[in-house]
């Protein structure tokens, strides 16, 4: 089409589509400009500078990221001009930067460090102006540190925060050389609106926003031999950790995973996607109990829609931005929760092991769950419910410190006792995959016919639409369900809070009729977490993603009220969903908080 | 007599108290858009605010635009410091001011205007208020749907910078944005805007009233007109004055100066300082063949004579820049801070003099990539004072 323009980049030719960037050109003609505040996250900011190029009767040197194209643009990334303003540029920052790369946590994955070693800055020329600046670190927080030395000043976070959670907890504060990035009055993370979602921690290239780590806490747990220490892994953990070991983007490696954390030390190695299974009866329970209270009772106490509460970055927003909904969110606690709690009981009971010798370690693709494990109400046990929470990173570093080879490992099976799972748990990893679990059960549950969608896979409910919505009609019920019959059940789900305030809206201001939602903090669900790789991109989630949907298609069941292990504790322990041991320790309550 | 080489030239437009706008308004709104952008573009007048760039030309490209809503903002945050005409403007003569602005509407097709006034003139909003709620009421007379609103400035220098004036309107923190796009398509609220100075809308006003004849007359070529100058530092009369632009800044010393001139820092922290073996060869105007300096801010002319120390003139710039440096990209944010520290370093001894050097090297890497005219324009005083004044900043 006519909307295509003409540009040469280092004398090659090429075209392109109007309205694209320089560094897009630069892209498309395999040419890398360096930058440090774009990311295709998030919207352009153009701050950094060190993506300047020279454009041919220009004066001034353009930001690559920030300037588009126009026709017979004549753009030279690598002129003698261009070298040296981005040798400067990049100097700069270091000089302005606590650049102590052998005591950083990004050490080995940071876009600075990066950039430093490229453009082999050998010497420091320039005054350093670290020591002049009162830098402080803030590590009140579970999940995160953030060390304002380490701090570009990129503003990713800030974008991060504001344009996909709608947070807005990191704000860009005073002016000049005081410049900083900071929280509402300068509160601890730990004391402010914040989430503990991660995706600042996630889109920052330097070691300015890292998750607080656990990882000696770990070691020392499973050197000490009087503890039994039990590990369960997330459902996205298994399509992210290749990926930070050095394996394809989107690999699925379970089975390496478990032989891993076998040869770590962990004396069993258990399946949160048990407990995601679980989660689904417990869930649906209460949501075709809430929906007989309302449709059939006329009971006006019981709040619709139901919302799904897997998600402790999403459950910590809606304390804070809709205290007044709490009462829609399901009382189930998080599959991470479910399981720590059954640890230090059922399982503690079943194996003849003293509770107070279990260690509970997670590995999750999250920073929020170091949050939720450690909120006050998690010790339904009688001992604090899950100890150590980490992330798909750190559990990488712990493999790497290990030494073990990775790639060569062999697979191996989860233990038994919570090892057990189906395709609906593992879908839990990626939005939309709570609801698709919760239908295939309640569908059948209801009708006593499995969900109308081919190979049970429901389409509407997949994908990277922000807010997806998908109606499902009831017909010729179980006669106990009857009050269901001809009914839509109409579900809605959102992935990343901006999503998430939208629905919410929707719901506050009467606008919506939904009986159910699914929300994840993060985007693409649990796979693009906060504490999974970096980097991060659409396309990476893409592929997380598919990988997800084929550690479904692969399992021999697929549907969660068909895990043996699920039927099993019901029968042996628990009695019956939303019984009263499943109350007290597969439930929970939350806390209004404040606004900022 | 010395009137033989005196080449000072006052004017008296900006300040004459003619009370015929509702004429001029009248008069103007009866021509075609074309006609007026013509008008503007003949008279070759320039932006007073900063960046010189032409008047008509701004208007003509923001009226072919096409856009549902246009916007037309008079900024008055005049934050240079030790400038003040366009605090004098507004409360001397705010109907031209007013009147400029309700021309450019009808030209452009806008119905809203507003002025972004200082924080610190706030004291001029009320009686500002009552003017515009009189001039609304004769702009409806006049068959022009123009409203005009207040809008008062947080108080950050930066902010003066179109862009960050409109993040600043927008309830956002005052940064200035990537250029392109120009605020002639994509302003506040992301739509079409001209951004005019005060002295910018009332200069425009003696062109609707006078022609554009009797302002190109004034001022030599590419330098148009007259310019409003804010004159202090050591000069037995400091103040604001109304000039013809071309003028040489030997005979501004010699009008202004108190015998000892050793140094003009002309434009303020962001221009240019010009030592006395200059002050011949040194035209005021805009950047052109004629002239030998550029006239980059709001007309601020300060004398220095041979009492002061140009080390500390300098460190009082450099003080300015980074603190008023809105902090967000690398090359001003770090680099104001780097040429402050640096100097005092040198000063101190604990750095050669060469490292005078690597700082002129980096204030062109601050000119070349920095985001704004802010950070791009340190380079002017840092190298014009560094380069003449070395000794004093050595020593
Ligand atoms: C740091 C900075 C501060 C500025 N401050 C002002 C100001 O206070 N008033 C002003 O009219 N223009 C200021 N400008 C220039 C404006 O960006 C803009 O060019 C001007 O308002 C356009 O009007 P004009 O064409 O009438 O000059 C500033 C520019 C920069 C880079
Ligand atoms: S943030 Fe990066 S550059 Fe800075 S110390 Fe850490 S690893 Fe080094
Ligand atoms: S904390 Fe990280 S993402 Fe945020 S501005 Fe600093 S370097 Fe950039
Ligand atoms: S963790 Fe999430 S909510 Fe908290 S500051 Fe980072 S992006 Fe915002
Ligand atoms: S040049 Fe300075 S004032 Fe302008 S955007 Fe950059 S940091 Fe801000
Ligand atoms: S990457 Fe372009 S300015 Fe930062």
């Amino acid at each position: 089409m006519s909307s295509q323009i003409n540009v040469t980049i280092n004398g090659f030719q090429l075209e392109i589509e109007k309205g694209k960037t320089i560094l897009d050109a630069a892209n498309k003609a395999g040419i890398i400009i360096p930058t440090l505040c774009y990311h295709k996250d998030l919207c352009i900011a153009g701050n950094c500078r060190v993506c300047v190029v020279e454009v041919a009767g220009q004066k001034r040197l353009a930001a690559a990221c920030a300037t588009p194209c126009e026709e017979e643009m004549e753009i030279h990334s690598n002129s003698l001009k261009v070298r040296n303003s981005r040798k400067h540029i990049i100097e700069l920052l270091l000089s302005e930067h606590n650049s102590d790369c052998t005591k950083c946590y990004k050490n080995g994955n940071c876009e600075l460090q990066e950039l430093a070693s490229e453009y082999k800055i050998m010497t420091q020329d320039f005054l350093r102006l670290a020591p002049l600046k009162n830098y402080t670190i803030d590590q009140f927080s579970p999940s995160i540190v953030k060390d304002d030395s380490k701090c570009i000043r990129c503003q990713r976070c800030v974008r991060t925060c504001a344009e996909m959670q709608g947070v807005n907890a990191l704000t860009v504060a005073y002016k000049g050389d005081e410049m900083k990035i900071a929280t509402f009055f300068e509160k601890a993370m730990n004391d402010v609106i914040c989430t503990n979602c991660g995706q600042c921690v996630n889109h920052c290239p330097t070691g300015a926003l890292v998750e607080h780590n656990y990882i000696e806490e770990v070691w020392d747990a499973i050197s000490d031999p009087q503890k039994h220490v039990v590990v369960q892994t997330a459902p996205a953990i298994r399509v992210g950790l290749g990926e930070e070991l050095g394996l394809e983007v989107g690999e699925r490696v379970t089975g390496k995973m478990v032989s891993a954390l076998k040869r770590l030390g962990f004396n069993s190695v258990l399946d949160t996607d048990f407990t995601a299974d679980l989660t689904i009866i417990e869930e649906g329970t209460e949501l075709l109990n809430r929906l007989r209270k309302v449709l059939a009772e006329k009971d006006d106490q019981v709040k619709l829609p139901l919302a799904t509460s897997c998600s402790p970055g999403w459950i910590k927003y809606v304390e804070h931005m809709y205290p007044e909904f709490l009462e829609h969110l399901s009382t189930c606690k998080s599959p991470q929760q479910m399981f720590g709690a059954l640890v230090k009981t059922y399982y503690a009971k079943a194996n003849k092991i003293d509770p107070d010798k279990i260690v509970s370690v997670s590995i999750m693709p999250c920073t929020a769950k170091k949050f939720e494990a450690n909120r006050p109400e998690m010790h339904d046990s009688g001992f604090r419910d899950v100890d150590y929470v980490l992330t798909t990173r750190e559990l990488a570093i712990m493999i790497k410190q290990a030494g073990i080879n990775f790639a060569k490992l062999p697979d191996a099976k989860y233990d038994r006792l919570m090892g057990e799972s189906t395709g609906a748990g593992a879908i839990f990893g990626a939005t939309g995959g709570v609801m698709e679990a919760a239908l295939r059960t309640a569908y059948e549950l209801v009708t006593g016919r499995e969900v109308p969608f081919k190979n049970l896979n429901i389409i509407p409910v997949r994908g990277m639409e922000g807010v997806k919505e998908a109606g499902i009609k009831i017909d010729h019920p179980l006669k106990e369900w009857s009050f269901l019959d001809g009914i839509e059940l109409k579900c809605a789900v959102a992935h990343g809070l901006v999503n998430a305030k939208k629905v919410m809206d929707a719901v506050k201001n009467g606008t919506s009729d939904y009986h159910f939602i699914e929300i994840m903090a993060c985007p693409g669900g649990c796979l693009g977490g906060g504490g999974q790789p970096i980097p991060t991109s659409p396309e990476i989630r893409q592929k997380r993603t598919e990988a997800i949907y084929a550690e479904d298609k692969n399992m021999p069941l697929r549907k969660s009220h068909e895990n043996p292990e699920v039927l099993k504790i019901y029968q042996d322990y628990l009695g019956e969903p939303l019984g009263a041991k499943s109350h007290l320790l597969l439930h929970t309550k939350y806390t209004p908080r404040d606004r900022f | 007599m010395v009137a033989a080489t005196y080449q000072l030239k006052r004017a008296d437009f900006i300040f004459k108290n003619d009370n015929d706008w509702k004429k001029i308004l009248d008069k103007s709104l009866k021509k075609p858009s074309q006609e007026l952008i013509n008008e503007l573009m003949s008279s070759e007048l320039k932006g007073r605010g900063g960046a010189g760039f032409p008047t008509g030309l701004k208007w003509k490209l923001t009226a072919e635009y096409r856009s549902d809503k246009k916007y037309v903002i008079c900024n008055a945050d005049e934050g240079e410091p030790g400038t003040f005409k366009d605090r004098e403007i507004l409360s001397e003569v705010p109907y031209k001011v007013l009147t400029a602005m309700a021309v450019c509407a009808h030209v452009v097709g806008s119905q809203e205007g507003f002025i972004y006034l200082r924080g610190e003139y706030k004291f001029l909003a009320p009686e500002l208020t009552k003017v515009i709620g009189e001039f609304e009421h004769y702009c409806k007379e006049a068959g022009l749907n123009f409203s005009v609103k207040i809008f008062l400035g947080s108080g950050a220098y930066i902010c003066g910078e179109e862009t960050a004036l409109f993040e600043s309107m927008e309830g956002k923190r005052g940064e200035p944005r990537n250029k392109p796009p120009y605020p002639t398509s994509f302003g506040y609220l992301g739509k079409a805007t001209v951004v005019n100075n005060v002295e910018t809308l009332a200069h425009a006003f003696t062109i609707f009233k006078y022609g554009a004849k009797k302002f190109y007359d004034l001022g030599v070529q590419y330098s148009r007109g007259s310019k409003l100058f804010s004159v202090s530092g050591d000069t037995p009369k400091p103040g604001i004055y109304e000039l013809e632009l071309g003028m040489s800044l030997q005979d501004f010393v010699a009008e202004f100066g108190d015998g000892d001139t050793k140094a003009v820092q002309v434009g303020g922290a962001s221009g240019f300082l010009v030592p006395r073996k200059r002050f011949e060869k040194t035209t005021i105007g805009y950047r052109g063949k004629l002239t030998g300096i550029s006239l980059p801010t709001g007309g601020s002319m300060m004398l220095f004579n041979s009492s002061r120390s140009m080390y500390n003139v300098l460190d009082n710039y450099l003080d300015f820049f980074r603190e008023e440096s809105c902090g967000q990209c690398t090359p001003c944010r770090v680099g104001c801070q780097q040429l402050h520290s640096g100097i005092k370093a040198v000063k101190r001894g604990e750095k050669p003099a060469q490292y005078l050097n690597k700082l002129l090297k980096l204030t062109e890497t601050m000119q070349l990539t920095a985001k704004c005219g802010l950070g791009q324009s340190v380079a002017n005083s840092f190298s014009s004072i560094v380069e003449n004044f070395r000794e004093e900043m050595i020593y």
